[in-house]
């Protein structure tokens, strides 16, 4: 099975799985921490190439790990949004803080 | 008339926050609810039942009910816990408002609910528990 971080140098790509709620935001929240501290991260890239839900959860999730990240001169991107994803972090407000990547070939 | 109803009731653990949206979700499929509908009401049910866990019985493991119905081309959703209750609602129902902010909760539950839904209703007693009410009417 692929991992859900993925290290690309200075770059963590998160694999968001299929379902991004409260159930499954927990063990990520974790391990991206304590990779972003050990790690030297310098962005974080939320692939939603997987996932086909997400509520409120997720967005709590993107903001906790922007809150940190920023703290540490880093960013936040989001990559492969469908139009479901794409609704819910314009609801939020998300849209417009986060670097939105192009749909990767 | 098109009438349907069900009643469910799950423990509050979080794997039954996937469990309860797809329960409705395919309960309203005799609707024939676009694909946009059926996310926005998974969503909305979302919402409701991690609210209940997360701040209705603070991850304690109770019993939480959701009755649906179905009336015309309408459908209705009620999400119960009988857990601590909200004390101030309509502080609640702000934007951006969490008591749990250490759980990185955003504050953004009740704003969905009632984006995605045409109406919605809260009754909550404090120490008794808390109903959420929904309803949707699937144009299709």
């Amino acid at each position: 099975m692929e991992s859900i971080f993925q290290l690309e140098g200075e770059m963590l790509r998160i694999l968001v799985p299929k379902d991004l709620d409260h159930h499954n935001c927990i063990a990520i929240r974790e391990t991206a921490d304590s990779l972003i501290l050990k790690e030297n991260i310098k962005e974080i890239l939320f692939d939603f190439k997987n996932t086909e839900f997400m509520d409120s959860s997720g967005i709590g999730v993107i903001i906790g790990r922007y809150k940190n990240i920023k703290c540490l001169g880093g960013q936040v991107s989001a990559i492969n949004i469908n139009e479901r994803i794409k609704k819910i972090l314009v609801l939020s407000g998300l849209y417009k803080m986060i670097i939105i990547y192009e749909q990767e070939a | 008339m098109r009438e349907n109803n069900m009643k469910l009731e799950f423990d509050s653990r979080s794997e039954n926050e996937g469990f309860a949206r797809i329960a409705v979700a395919a309960f309203v499929t005799p609707l024939n609810p676009t694909l946009e509908e059926i996310e926005d009401i998974k969503t909305a049910v979302s919402e409701a039942v991690t609210n209940s866990i997360i701040h209705g019985y603070g991850e304690r493991i109770e019993k939480i009910t959701l009755t649906a119905s179905i009336k015309e081309n309408q459908l209705f959703v009620e999400i119960q816990d009988f857990g601590c209750g909200i004390e101030n609602i309509e502080k609640a129902m702000e934007p951006m408002y969490t008591t749990r902010p250490d759980l990185e909760r955003s504050g953004m539950g009740f704003a969905f609910m009632e984006a995605f839904m045409d109406d919605i209703h809260i009754e909550s007693e404090v120490n008794k528990g808390t109903t959420i009410y929904m309803n949707k009417k699937i144009m299709g």
